[in-house]
């Protein structure tokens, strides 16, 4: 009989085994998507660190989504820089900014905290057409193929895309597991689940929450300059409060507290729109009921509910 | 123009603005207040009063008077009983609790959004104001000395524009009296402070809630019926009233509608003043990052009294 | 199995094509339905449809485009197939939603070459979702021909693959107007823009364009894209204002207006704006009183008037619009007339470009860009009945006449045509350098 833990590894670990292969079965059509939703799932599993896991509702993450996306972008566009150090500018302004972000909003909390993560996230996209001398503001720019070559290879290919995606998944999928597995991530589901009590029992919850909303930033950030890298294309749509509702949407609908959750939710409500919108012009409207489903009868998720049936072990 | 007569008109919308802003901002401090419960589909509710608005205007057919006299009374009733019927249905089913009312809110507010789309179209479409003459106004001029009346260029206000800043303080003084004066107001202040005590003694909660919730939705169609003859009724209109009037709720301060209604009055006013000395976007950076200072050193609001 | 969703004159159009298509042969007409079957396809390429997957906007800030857009698509469709199709194959339009997002245009591009096999992309309107799309066309190697009147295209930022030879860009628009702005209107001009990307460049062209008149620019007036009371910007307008061009887009253009008139009360100074802040709204809407006796560029003139071409009346029959650009079946359902020929003449530019080409399938498409690329005039005909082109192959645009009307009781009147030598900038960028 396996350990709780060591199905938990398994578990993750088969998916991660089940999503690379997935690349040599799949059609060109949804092997084109399953790239774009493994970047857009990791910028998920960031804000999952930061709302299923410490329970602080931000409704601003799309800042640092966007400070990855146009740190990376521009770092290209404007400066010339390759990939690598692209990347790296990219996840450093979405740190950063993350920082400075939790530094001032961890003084408040609740409905508050929505506010005002939500604010500085408006501030970011008013910023950002601002300059659009440099960003383009909301049409945005275009990175040319020749630009995104690393280390020989084209990252507009499509298997090298897939791969690099993928990449970017483990990392970020590994990352979320070892942090919850862990004392740290223990904490931060004490201070979710209550608290007051954490805090008297002698945790920095601050602190704890600060390194949460770092990390939570930075993932995301890395997912945002993955994307411009990948894709090419850096807009100020994507700083906009929808991609901000987004990852809260795909955390729910997934999972929130569950590792694989963002993933889930993120494929769920891809396929939602892109079958219905082959039907009816009226997708959204079988998403808005499909949350409000969600909503009344499956408040944890998917994952979360096949967790509290079945498989208690899940991370 | 002058700085003074651009200040005046500035002040002169910014009062329109915070009008509009502290009818729809009231009915979400009151759904906040009452009930505890982000309601992420209230702009969708000011948004639907203006559609419907229209859509009686156009039902009444001749006079513009006629037509908004009837919106004015059957709108706000209309989507007070729409958002009562989902609180009844939705919001009831799943016991109030905050991380799922977003949900189904968010939800609410597609669904809503869509059928809209589908059934009136993503026009914008005007509608005519019941009376609308342009009153050109006098500034003071003191260059030779003397106190004269001159009539600046381009310094006017309409007269439906006056209309709605005094229709709007008057509705909210009728809440202002429905909430201290009436038992209505009482039941609702009780559920308000806690809800605990008010089950213990006997109040319906869950009708209160309902009535709150209808009551909240009506008063951002209301906002909507008294706009819809300056702007012009569109499918996406509810983002801004949405995120702007969580703004005044949160920046007036939990538990406190007067606190809603003198933060309203402050952005409706600073968005107009602002935009005298900044560049627009500039200006609107600077209003964003000033709510969010305001939240960060006063978590409560400026003036917040109850629990967060 | 998923459904695609066709368009309702597709599905009507879809039964008579075969037929059609087979009378085309040449043989004849009233012989070749009572011909044998291995007769009727003889000669003939084969009659699988060519696919052209419409990227439409349904939902989101562009759907009131999106509707007409549609509809004038369904049309030309109808007709190409109605005229024996293109090389004896039937066109078939496969329609999708991008809900005006450049995330889901990129994704939509993907759909239409991986999953629906389509030939061609099509119709995209708003620039930031064709920035965000063209890529991902231009990587899949996919035709991408674009309806959108943006300078993207012609400024080297997008790719070989994308092309947009159905409608002019602001760029060359914007230009044109300068002339008779100053000669006509007033040298002293106050601009009101929208504060992102398309009022930009409205702006940077318009400056430099009246300064080359010998006009002057008083005044750059900026209003963030979501603004819905505008009163407050006015008094920045300079007194000494002879002008004032204004290009306001999206729901709030009508207070706009209203408010502009309310502001300057009896006198006004003259006023130039364009078009796209009034399409699919009825100029003799209450509130636009306003606007008597001021002038818009047009796209297209949408009143017809007394010169008009036998070509566009045939274009407004065959779309269902009238005489006054508004739905035949629904008077007060005005036309985005000024942008939709578009669509109608981009579907006959890859008509012809497939023809010149051969194109048999999708291993033609490098052919069909050079095709185009090749396309110099096109005649003033049912094809293009905006009025005569002519398309750059370097930069993918083509270039035709502008419209100026003047709003005379409630309707708008033709006073200026432009010459398309006016619409001309030098090149950006020579595409054809780039490998396909």
């Amino acid at each position: 009989m396996m350990s709780d833990s060591k199905k938990d590894c398994f578990a993750h670990g088969g998916v991660l085994l089940f999503l690379f292969a997935l690349q040599f079965f799949l059609p060109a059509y949804h092997h084109g998507n399953m790239a774009r939703i493994m970047v857009l799932a990791s910028y998920a599993i960031g804000y999952n660190l930061i709302f299923g896991y410490t329970g602080l509702l931000s409704l601003g993450h799309a800042i640092f989504f966007a400070a990855g996306l146009y740190g990376s972008g521009l770092a290209i566009s404007q400066f010339g820089f390759s990939v690598g150090v692209a990347l790296v500018i990219g996840v450093t302004a979405g740190c950063v900014l993350s920082a400075v972000i939790g530094a001032l909003a961890l003084r408040t909390e609740g409905v508050a905290f929505m506010i005002v993560t939500l604010m500085f996230a408006q501030a970011g996209y008013l910023t950002v057409l601002y300059f659009g001398e440099y960003t383009r503001g909301d049409e945005g720019f275009v990175l040319a193929h020749a630009d995104r070559v690393l280390w020989g290879v084209s990252l507009s290919d499509q298997t090298s895309r897939y791969f690099s995606a993928f990449s970017l998944f483990c990392v970020s999928l590994i990352m979320c597991l070892a942090l919850v597995r862990s004392r740290f991530g223990k904490v931060l589901i004490a201070i979710r689940e209550n608290e007051e009590r954490t805090q008297m029992l002698g945790y920095n919850v601050v602190w704890y929450k600060f390194c949460t909303i770092i990390l939570s930033g930075s993932i995301s950030a890395l997912a945002g300059a993955t994307y411009a890298l990948l894709f090419g294309y850096v807009g100020a749509s994507f700083a906009s409060v929808e991609y901000s509702i987004y990852p809260l949407l795909w955390v729910l609908l997934g999972g929130a507290g569950t590792v694989i959750g963002p993933l889930v939710g993120m494929i769920f409500m891809f396929y939602l729109i892109d079958l219905s919108s082959g039907v009816t012009t009226a997708y959204m409207l079988v998403a808005g009921l499909v949350l409000v489903f969600l909503a009344v009868f499956a408040p944890q998720g998917v994952m979360g509910e096949v967790r509290s049936r079945m498989w208690k072990w899940l991370s | 123009m002058d700085f003074g007569p651009y200040l005046m008109l500035a002040i002169m919308e910014g009062a329109l603005t915070a009008a509009v802003l502290a009818l729809t901002a009231s009915g979400l401090a009151l759904v906040f207040g009452v009930m505890r419960v982000v309601n992420v589909a209230h702009g969708e509710f000011f948004m639907l009063g203006a559609v419907l608005a229209w859509w009686v205007t156009q039902l009444a057919g001749g006079s513009p008077v006629l037509g908004f006299l009837l919106a004015l009374c059957v709108v706000p009733v209309l989507v007070g009983m729409l958002a009562a019927f989902v609180d009844m249905t939705i919001l009831k089913r799943i016991n109030y609790d905050p991380e799922r009312t977003i949900v189904a809110t968010i939800g609410t507010l597609y669904i809503l959004q869509q059928v809209t789309l589908m059934t009136y179209g993503p026009e914008a479409r005007p509608v005519a104001p019941p009376f609308n003459a342009r009153i050109a106004l006098p500034w003071i001029d003191m260059s030779d000395g003397t106190l004269r009346l001159y009539w600046p260029w381009g310094l006017s206000i309409t007269s439906y524009k006056l209309f709605v800043i005094g229709a709007a303080c008057v509705v909210l003084l009728g809440l202002w009296s429905l909430m201290t004066k009436t038992k209505l107001g009482l039941l609702m202040r009780a559920t308000e402070q806690d809800r605990e005590m008010a089950l213990a003694f006997g109040i319906p909660v869950q009708r209160i809630y309902a009535i709150a919730f209808g009551l909240g939705a009506g008063m951002a169609a209301l906002a909507a019926v008294l706009i819809v003859p300056i702007q012009q009724a569109h499918y996406l209109m509810g983002g801004d009233p949405l995120l702007l009037s969580f703004i005044v709720v949160i920046i007036g301060g939990l538990g406190s509608l007067p606190g809603a209604i003198l933060a309203a009055l402050l952005i409706g006013l600073s968005d107009g003043i602002i935009s005298i000395f900044f560049s627009p976007t500039l200006a609107k950076i600077f209003a964003t990052l000033f709510v969010a200072f305001v939240l960060v050193f006063r978590p409560k609001g400026l003036w917040g009294t109850g629990k967060p | 199995m998923m459904t695609t969703t066709k368009t309702v004159a597709e599905k009507a159009a879809s039964k008579p094509t075969r037929r059609d298509a087979l009378r085309t042969l040449g043989l004849g007409g009233a012989a070749a339905a009572s011909m044998p079957l291995w007769a009727r396809y003889a000669g003939a390429q084969t009659a699988e449809p060519i696919k052209v997957g419409f990227q439409v906007h349904r939902t989101g800030i562009g759907a009131a485009y999106g509707r007409w857009y549609d509809r004038t698509t369904s049309a030309a469709a109808a007709l190409i197939n109605e005229q024996g199709g293109i090389n004896g194959r039937p066109l078939e339009i496969i329609a999708e939603d991008d809900g005006t997002d450049p995330k889901r245009g990129a994704e939509v591009v993907e759909k239409f070459a991986a999953k629906h096999n389509c030939d061609i992309g099509f119709g995209t309107l708003f620039s930031h979702v064709v920035i965000g799309s063209s890529p991902r066309a231009g990587e899949l190697k996919l035709p991408y021909f674009v309806v959108s009147e943006g300078h993207h295209v012609a400024s080297g930022m997008l790719n070989r693959y994308t092309l947009q030879p159905g409608i002019t860009d602001v760029k060359s628009q914007v230009q044109a107007m300068a002339p008779f702005v100053a000669d006509n209107l007033g040298k002293k001009v106050t601009m009101v823009f929208p504060d992102f990307a398309f009022g930009h460049d409205h702006r940077d062209y318009f400056t430099a364009a009246i300064e080359a008149q010998g006009g002057e620019m008083l005044e750059h007036i900026a209003i963030p894209p979501t603004e819905t009371s505008f009163t407050k910007y006015f008094p920045k307008i300079p007194r000494e204002t002879e002008v004032i061009y204004h290009v306001m887009v999206g729901p709030a253009v009508l207070t706009f207006v209203k408010e502009l008139g309310e502001f300057f009360g009896p006198q006004r100074p003259e006023m130039f704006g364009f078009l796209d802040s009034l399409e699919a709204v009825d100029i003799g809407s209450p509130g636009l009183e306003f606007l008597d006796g001021t002038y818009f560029w047009e796209g297209n003139p949408r009143y017809a008037q007394e010169n008009q071409s036998e070509y566009d009346a045939f274009f407004r029959e065959r779309v269902g619009v009238d005489a006054n650009g508004a739905s035949v079946s629904d008077p007060r359902d005005v036309s985005t007339y000024a942008h939709m020929f578009g669509c109608w003449e981009t579907l006959h530019v890859v008509k012809a470009g497939m023809e010149a080409s051969g194109y048999r399938g999708t291993q033609d498409r490098a052919a069909l860009i050079e095709a185009v690329e090749a396309m110099t005039d096109l005649p003033h005909s049912i094809a293009h009945p905006q009025g005569a082109k002519v398309f750059n192959g370097k930069t993918h645009q083509v270039f035709g006449k502008q419209y100026i009307s003047k709003v005379v009781d409630g309707k708008m009147l033709l006073v200026h045509t432009t010459s398309i030598e006016d619409t001309f900038y030098p090149d950006e960028v020579d595409y054809t350098t780039q490998s396909l």
